[in-house]
């Protein structure tokens, strides 16, 4: 197990593969972070659904590269239409009950959505392991670092996806109203914003970003049914780190979840890597904690 | 005469908000004080600050001789310094008298009597305190469905039966109806002279607090304005500028 | 008929029917084991999030624990643990029955006594987040507990650890691990009633209702959390460590950390049954495991989404539970009064 991180040092370059790696992988993270932290606070919902829906766009990636045996990167904007409806009719069935309620409310009916997609998923595509193939290569960084082009591209994708939410939400009416209803519902209401409606678009818009993400993942990485808790946990470790409504800390928290979850796995072995996500978890929350703690008062 | 509260220079902010400026002011044991000022004036924040609610950015204060600037709100509250909240607070899903079984004090209790049944003494203790503000008729009724009105006498019966050195009451009067407040008046003073509670009484009701107290304190714009006997305070002039939209 | 009479009729009823149906029904005696099991995940579970309002989602990592620690135990005291794991089954457990007994009991009291060990120790971490942040730290800890012991090599990592198989006939093996369940949840419910009648409920409750003014009363939060907490993880220790022989077999994922089988159930069967309340719990045990059975021989394959969907429906729509629904129907069937005896109360005495 030392002898991993041995490696490490007599190999500087694997270093600097295991970086690049963990920033390509923690940008899709931030997406699927991004969307918790939008839904966390204009809905108050904590949705332990989130890493379902990323599983569920990396299918949708799977289905368009086996079934109709065109390259996965079609299936981005199949992805983010199918998620964005889906997210809608999840709204109307059963989050649009959950808003307004008590916290723990929002976390146990999204974790039962999560154990029913999971196991549709898994009814319908069986528990191996899937990913779907972009047909890219792989380049030489600095003459000896193999990185895949497909992550390059995914990073870029993140970003480009990104950068559009945010300008969405800056400038379209829909993205002020839901800045105004996050502000204080009650006001935007009273201003003659349709708050229900609001509510179903930032679900749906969540559900959209994680299906884009999903099929990221699906093509650098793997997916399986039951992979959603991981990605989930990921979405809270970074949330929790970052605050909400902090989209920098949101970005660099995912970028360096990401590099420690590779320097992680290569360092104690990939039969660690979740332990070491859900570790960070415990981690982040202890440290939010004794934060809090240097004041008098135990703060909400 | 000794003091068992003693503020000195306290301050707080809130982000820009200095809603506590370099406060001192003294509590007299035995005795009750007043505390009274326009809203906004820093009251709640001076309350919050002496019993632990959060950390004070600067000065001292001290129970009977003892430095608490820096304990948190059940140390202090152990120490026998018990506040009621301006939003009344009591356990809504409890009925009156549960409510009342569980404010005995919790300074003295060991690890074997909190698993414990409650004794007779308690529950006749809680049955008197109860009569004591008017609520017997109501002690099996579930607290949630009590007036607001009723719920601040549940909240200071509460309060008295956690025996306390001194209370610290936010506003007892708001919400009572006014053809109950002498009745309250007279409860307060009865808690004070025959159970020998120190109270420190924020009030906006001039009759009640000129009626109650021996010494009030003035804030205004998060400064202390005046100290003296309600007869000083009521001619005071920067105190009726104070109150009169100089604000 | 009086209440008492009338509730010993009842515990009386439960108790008749408790110990014949193993030989009544014993095709069906297995179910009627886990239903035990059940009953005793939601009791303690809402020790912690009905009656002290801390919703844990993390309870089953002491069942879990239970289950590892007496593992351990038993096995260590005749074998090296790491050579009996490393060997994957080869080495073949050969216990006299006098062996198996000491082993089992003994094994049981050090997974009681560790889970509350652990408890203590994860108070000072869990204890500091309040609400959501509660929720997820409590699930997180479960979820690690399952990754780190799937990685230990001496507990046999994910492959588990195969346990002495109960010396005798099969028939009366079940039967052994019936009662000892039954027990256990007996145990379990009489334990937490009387503790429900004594100031310390009226403290968890308080802590329940509003925690801030408890604080500013005085009560000593963080010791009745600690000790709350660590009372559920004493009888839940006590389940996994029978769990753990029962099952013969323990692994992390599915069997001891089992957060999807065991670890949100026990918190439905609560809400469904009414949290907060003393039958509630023992009440949505019963019609969890029921439906649960059900949905196994009339929907395989689809039998746990639809558990999921019981689960969405049951927290959405159903939160106050059977005894919750019925409180609000009748209260005055629960000792509470909604009108007031006479209104003078006040007059009289300002
Ligand atoms: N937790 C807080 N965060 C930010 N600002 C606060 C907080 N608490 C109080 N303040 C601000 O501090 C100032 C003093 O408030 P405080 O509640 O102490 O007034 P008060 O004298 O009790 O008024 P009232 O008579 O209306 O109760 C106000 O400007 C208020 O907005
Ligand atoms: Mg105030």
């Amino acid at each position: 197990m030392l002898s991993n991180f041995q490696l490490l040092f007599d190999f500087p370059v694997l270093n600097i593969e295991l970086l690049l790696n963990g920033l390509m992988i923690g940008g899709i993270f931030a997406l699927a972070a991004y969307g918790l932290a939008l839904v966390w606070g204009v809905m108050n919902v904590k949705n332990l659904a989130q890493g379902d829906f990323v599983i569920m766009g990396g299918y949708i990636a799977f289905v368009v590269y086996k079934e109709l045996g065109i390259n996965p990167l079609w299936a981005l904007p199949v992805a983010g239409i199918v998620m964005f409806g889906f997210g809608w009719l999840l709204y109307g069935l059963v989050i649009r009950w959950v808003i307004g309620r008590d916290l723990f409310t929002s976390l146990l009916a999204t974790f039962g959505m999560a154990i029913v997609i999971q196991q549709l998923l898994n009814l319908i595509f069986g528990p191996d392991v899937q990913t779907a193939d972009s047909g890219l290569g792989t380049q030489l960084f600095l003459d000896s670092v193999p990185v895949q082009e497909i992550r390059v591209l995914s990073l870029a994708i993140a970003g480009i996806l990104a950068l559009m939410v945010i300008l969405f939400m800056k400038n379209s009416r829909m993205g002020q109203a839901i800045r105004a209803t996050a502000q204080d519902p009650r006001a935007a209401k009273i201003m003659g914003i349709d708050t229900d409606r609001v509510y179903a678009f930032t679900y749906s818009l969540n559900a959209a970003i994680c299906g884009v993400a999903g099929v990221l993942i699906s093509m650098i990485w793997v997916i399986q049914p039951f992979y959603g808790i991981g990605h989930s946990i990921r979405s809270f470790v970074i949330v929790v780190a970052a605050g909400l409504g902090n989209l920098p800390g949101v970005i660099i928290s995912a970028l360096g979840l990401g590099a420690l979850e590779q320097y992680g796995g290569f360092g104690f072995g990939t039969e660690f890597q979740q332990a070491i996500v859900v570790g960070l978890l415990i981690l982040v929350l202890i440290v939010r904690q004794i934060m809090q703690a240097r004041h008098r008062q135990v703060v909400q | 005469m000794a003091a068992m509260i003693e503020v000195r220079n306290v301050s707080k902010a809130f982000g820009g908000v200095q809603a506590n400026r370099s406060i001192s002011l003294d509590v007299a044991k035995g005795k009750i004080t007043g505390l009274i000022g326009p809203n906004g004036s820093g009251k709640t924040t001076l309350f919050n600050s002496i019993v632990g609610y959060h950390p004070i950015d600067e000065g001292s204060i001290k129970f009977e001789g003892k430095e608490i600037s820096k304990l948190r709100v059940p140390q202090i509250a152990r120490l026998g310094m018990l506040r009621t909240f301006q939003q009344t607070r009591i356990y809504g899903k409890m009925n009156c008298i549960k409510n009342m079984l569980i404010s005995v004090p919790h300074r003295s209790m060991g690890l074997i009597e909190i698993f414990g049944d409650h004794s007779a003494q308690e529950l006749e203790k809680a049955e008197h305190l109860l009569e004591f503000v008017g609520l017997y008729a109501k002690r099996k009724l579930q607290a949630g469905d009590l007036s607001f009105g009723q719920q601040k006498l549940l909240e200071f019966a509460m309060a008295l039966m956690n025996q306390p050195q001194i209370l610290l009451l936010d506003e007892p009067t708001a919400g009572i109806n006014p053809t109950l407040i002498n009745g309250l008046i007279d409860r307060l003073k009865r808690a004070n002279t025959e159970f020998g509670i120190t109270l420190f009484v924020i009030e906006h009701n001039m009759r009640v607090i000129m009626n109650l107290a021996e010494n009030i304190y003035c804030l205004a714009h998060s400064e202390l304005l005046a100290e003296g006997s309600p007869e000083t305070i009521q001619k005071d002039k920067r105190v009726i500028d104070a109150y009169l939209g100089a604000h | 008929m009086s209440t008492s009479r009338r509730t010993l009729g009842l515990y009386g009823g439960i108790a008749i029917a408790s110990l014949v149906a193993p030989f009544v029904f014993d095709s069906y005696i297995s179910q009627l084991t886990v239903l035990w099991v059940m009953v005793l995940f939601a009791i303690t579970w809402d020790a912690m999030g009905g009656q002290m309002g801390y919703n844990s989602l993390g309870n089953i990592f002491f069942f879990g624990a239970g289950m590892y620690i007496s593992a351990v135990v038993q096995i260590g005291l005749h074998y090296d643990v790491a050579e009996y794991t490393a060997a994957y089954g080869a080495i073949k457990v050969d216990f006299t029955p006098a062996q198996y007994h000491v082993g089992l009991v003994l094994g049981t009291i050090v997974a009681a006594l560790g889970s509350v060990a652990l408890a203590v120790a994860l108070s000072w971490v869990v204890f500091g987040l309040r609400g959501p942040y509660f929720a997820i730290g409590t699930l997180g800890v479960a979820l690690a507990a399952g990754e780190l012991v799937g990685a230990w090599e001496y507990v046999g990592a994910g492959s588990g650890i195969s346990l002495p198989v109960f010396p005798g006939e099969p028939e009366v093996g079940e039967r052994f691990f019936y009662f000892a369940f039954f027990i256990a949840a007996v145990l379990s419910f009489f334990f937490f009633r009387w503790l429900y009648g004594t100031r310390f409920g009226l403290a968890i409750n308080a802590i329940r209702d509003d925690e801030e003014k408890a604080e500013a009363m005085g009560i000593r939060t963080m010791r009745y959390k600690t000790i709350t907490w660590s009372l559920s993880a004493f009888f839940l220790g006590i389940c996994g460590s029978l769990f753990g022989n029962y099952n013969i077999f323990i692994e992390p994922l599915e069997v001891a950390f089992a957060t999807v089988v065991f670890g949100i159930p026990m918190v439905v069967m609560a809400l469904l049954g009414g949290k907060g309340t003393l039958w509630g719990p023992v009440i949505g045990a019963v019609l969890y495991h029921v439906i649960k059975e059900a949905t196994w021989k009339y929907f395989l394959g689809w039998q746990w989404v639809a558990l999921g969907l019981l689960i969405v429906v049951t927290v959405v729509f159903f939160q106050q539970g059977i005894m919750g629904w019925a409180q609000d129907k009748w209260p005055e069937l629960f000792g509470i009064e909604v009108e007031e005896d006479s209104a003078e109360g006040d007059r009289e005495a300002a």
